[in-house]
């Protein structure tokens, strides 16, 4: 008798969101089985990769690998983000609003938002704003592009626990996304969808984020918590954990110390640009693994590399 | 499905005599059932009682050696389909392929290449451990040669292929003291290389058709011969294919217990993808998906110092964090005069943390909190790392009497406690360090404490 191969039963499916508006828009979520297990059940949108921009020129704080393929505009973030869409083929754009860190430049939230607002203008592909996690000036910033970008359907990250009343209401009331982000907790993710439920943000409007650990520096924390979601939600009946889950990969990579030795200072660890893209892309590779549906990619490389492995796996 | 404590009961000699240390067998039975005792501790035991209940307690994916000495690698073992449900125990055997079609130099390059990736990190020594090393002329005499060169020049565990049994076999003969892994029976060639691994003792790879139902047909087979320690290659070599079939063998020898799959796995990730990065994304979804032995075309630390810090990502015990010991770490010979810093005992954090103090070269003390294993901001946000357990820490463990200053350097981004530790330590001046460990021999060049 031929081999039976033993079934998993799955209890629900992945919410479908759509991230931006219009032509380029792009719906994420919908599978019915863990991730790329689709001789059991359906991935209707496979995996998708996200551009990271910043809002201001990173010129201190990145390697000069990392540099290297956006020099001609780090110091233009509409430039970059056109770049990134253009070359690199980005589908999604995730802006880092680095420049309101009250920790370092500490930038008017007005300048911030009209900054971000110039880069949702200038391309048509959905766009992540990500802030500095800071609830006081994250909810300033939000507030304004919500208002400023109402109709473009942003998603915004991270809102946490803390800030969520504010920035949740301002997603709400101009019908943006909701990056809902907790630290690498179930319970507490799933909590933090109850409270946007509570406040009257739909199904429909909430991505999760985990929070993300890099290779070497958490990962395996990250991977696991995602593997219990992705359980809890498909197999066990969670309706409130069937939200789609973001990774901000990139950010967490490139800050790593083996990221960013040089050649001359690291010898041992080979060439520096592979090392770190390869850290990139192994990281992405176990977090789609773990159920991620969007990752945030730094290395056009890394990007050219991740979309392969979709490719292959959907 | 292991069995009851009665089903045990039943096997047992039942004369309650005691000599196991407890006083009846259904006392002891019940002890087995529940993993508390081994079946050894009772001296009456029948041998086909034995085999019955060691075939039963056997674990689902058959724990193997391949190799010997410090490069031995064992794989197997695995009793979970996902690492937070218990814990993935055995890591997968790296492997780098070399051919005796292949010239000298670029073999040198190879093993010169494999010796010098190893990576010291969190105390461990990380290092790809096997050679896979390919007949390409049908020689067995070359393919041993080789393999002696690469085994002499490295310590590496190999990997024997050729699809010529009698290759293998020769080789086998020559090499079975390094208990290589022999690769591979397929259907025409069972019963022979089935025979060459119960001479040599060494565990034998199955190479299937890319059906599942081929490969369990060879393993029947190998296994109705008496061997036991066998690998499986599917065959298959596409990524998604292979990915659905590695879940299915795991999930069939954990959930339902299906012997002919109960077996370690092996990918070849070099025939699955035209360049290194894209083998190792291949390798990357194969260690955290199951695979025990993944061969690849060459080996180079840009490549493999992450893969390898993936494997021990994904093989990290998840309840148990790995911890550093609490205490006073004097770094660079420190005296009376010397700097004073405290961390978490997170061991990823103490080993950076004191390694670029040693990279400083500044004379340093190093105060080591127990946070329970957990790092700097997730113990500060975890109430383990604040004012009073870093206070209390620092009056109790002794440093007071090594130095004569009364300046104490805490991590950047643990700032928010410097108020609170002043009021712990009256009189003592808290310094906030810089955030990354990265900044802290420039800080360290520049301190001076007070
Ligand atoms: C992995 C992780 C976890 C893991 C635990 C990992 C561990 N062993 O600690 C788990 C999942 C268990 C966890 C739990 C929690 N976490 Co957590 N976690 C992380 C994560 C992703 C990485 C932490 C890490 O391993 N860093 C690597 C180590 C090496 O860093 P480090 O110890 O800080 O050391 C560096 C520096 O501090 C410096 N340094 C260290 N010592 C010293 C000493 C001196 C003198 C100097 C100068 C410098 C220095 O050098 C090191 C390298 O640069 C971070 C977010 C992130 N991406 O950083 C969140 C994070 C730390 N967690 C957070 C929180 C809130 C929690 C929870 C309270 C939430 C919850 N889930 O309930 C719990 C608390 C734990 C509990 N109650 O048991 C928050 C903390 C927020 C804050 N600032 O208060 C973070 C920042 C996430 C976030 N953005 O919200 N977490
Ligand atoms: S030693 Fe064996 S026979 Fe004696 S009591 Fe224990 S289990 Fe029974």
């Amino acid at each position: 008798m031929a081999f039976q191969p033993v079934q998993q039963k799955y209890t629900g499916s992945i919410r479908e969101v759509t991230l931006g508006a219009g032509d380029k828009a792009v719906v994420i979520g919908g599978r019915s089985a863990f991730p790329f297990y689709t001789f059991e059940g359906q991935m209707p949108h496979p995996p998708r990769i996200a551009m990271e921009v910043w809002d201001k020129d990173p010129n201190d704080e990145w390697s000069e690998v990392a540099k290297e393929p956006f020099k001609d505009v780090l110091g233009d973030p509409v430039a970059w983000a056109k770049k990134c869409v253009q070359e690199y083929g980005a589908e999604i754009l995730a802006v880092q609003t680095k420049s309101a860190d009250p920790n370092a430049d500490n930038k008017p939230a007005e300048e911030v938002a009209a900054v971000v607002k110039k880069i949702v203008d200038a391309v048509d592909v959905p766009v992540v704003v990500w802030g500095v996690a800071n609830h006081e000036k994250d909810s300033q910033v939000m507030r304004l592009l919500a208002e400023q970008c109402a109709g473009k359907n942003l998603a915004m990250a991270p809102v946490e626990e803390g800030d969520y009343k504010q920035i949740a209401a301002a997603c709400l009331g101009y019908k943006h996304t909701v990056v809902a982000s907790t630290p690498i907790d179930v319970n507490l993710a799933k909590q933090l969808n109850i409270l946007l439920g509570n406040l009257g943000v739909k199904e429909e409007k909430i991505v999760m984020d985990p929070t993300t650990g890099s290779l070497g520096y958490g990962l395996e924390y990250t991977y696991s918590v995602m593997e219990r979601i992705t359980q809890a939600a498909l197999t066990q009946g969670d309706e409130k954990l069937l939200q789609p889950l973001i990774c901000n990969v990139g950010e967490e990579v490139w800050k790593t110390k083996e990221a960013n030795q040089t050649n001359d200072e690291a010898p041992q660890l080979g060439d520096q640009k592979t090392r770190a893209v390869m850290m990139e892309t192994i990281t992405a590779v176990d977090l789609l693994l773990a159920g991620a549906d969007v990752v945030i990619l730094r290395h056009p490389e890394s990007v050219a590399l991740v979309k392969g492995f979709i490719q292959k796996m959907s | 499905m292991g069995l009851t404590g009665i089903e045990i009961f039943k096997l047992l000699p039942k004369t309650n005599c005691g000599d196991c240390g407890v006083p009846t067998c259904l006392a002891f039975a019940m002890n087995l059932a529940a993993g508390k005792a081994e079946l050894d501790a009772c001296p009456h035991v029948s041998e086909a009682a034995k085999e019955k209940l060691a075939a039963d307690s056997a674990p689902p994916v058959r724990p193997l050696t391949v190799g010997t000495g410090e490069y031995a690698v064992k794989v197997g073992g695995e009793t979970v389909l996902f690492r937070h449900e218990k814990t993935f125990v055995n890591p997968p055997g790296l492997a780098t392929l070399v051919t005796t079609a292949e010239d000298a130099a670029s073999v040198d390059g190879k093993m010169a290449r494999f010796k010098a990736c190893q990576f010291e990190r969190v105390g461990l020594n990380l290092r790809p451990e096997m050679f896979a090393v390919q007949d390409a002329t049908g020689d067995a005499g070359a393919l041993t040669a080789l393999a002696k060169k690469i085994a002499d020049g490295t310590g590496a565990a190999l990997i024997l292929i050729s699809d010529k049994p009698d290759v293998l076999k020769a080789a086998a003969a020559e090499l079975k003291d390094k208990k290589p892994l022999l690769y591979a029976a397929t259907a025409d060639t069972a019963d022979e290389l089935g025979a060459v691994a119960k001479e040599t003792a060494c565990p034998l790879a199955v190479k299937g058709d890319g059906t599942l139902d081929s490969v369990i047909a060879v393993t029947e087979k190998l296994a109705a011969m008496g061997l036991k320690d066998i690998v499986i290659d599917t065959g298959t070599r596409d990524l998604k294919k292979a990915f659905e079939e590695q879940i299915q063998i795991r999930r069939a020898a954990i959930k339902n217990r299906f012997r002919p799959l109960g077996y370690p796995t092996i990918i070849f990730a070099n025939e699955m993808a035209d360049d290194l990065l894209n083998e190792a994304i291949v390798a990357a979804t194969f260690v955290a998906k199951y695979a025990a032995f993944i061969v690849m075309s060459d080996v180079k630390p840009e490549v493999h110092f992450p893969l390898l810090l993936e494997r021990l990502n994904i093989y990290t015990d998840p309840q148990r964090p790995m911890t550093a010991e609490q205490g006073i770490y004097p770094i660079n010979n420190p005296d009376e005069n010397s700097p004073v810093l405290v961390t978490c005992n997170f061991s990823l954090t103490y080993f950076i943390v004191s390694g670029e103090i040693e990279a400083s070269r500044v004379p340093s003390w190093l105060l080591v909190q127990d946070t329970e294993g957990l790092s700097v901001m997730t113990a500060w946000a975890a109430g383990k790392f604040n004012g009073e357990t870093v206070g209390t820490f620092v009056q109790k463990c002794g440093i007071m009497d090594k130095v004569k200053h009364k300046s104490i350097v805490i991590p950047g981004y643990a700032a928010a406690i410097s108020g609170e530790l002043e009021e712990e330590i009256p009189g003592w001046n808290v310094v906030v360090g810089p955030r990354e460990a990265s900044h802290i021999s420039k800080f360290l060049k520049e301190f001076k404490p007070q």
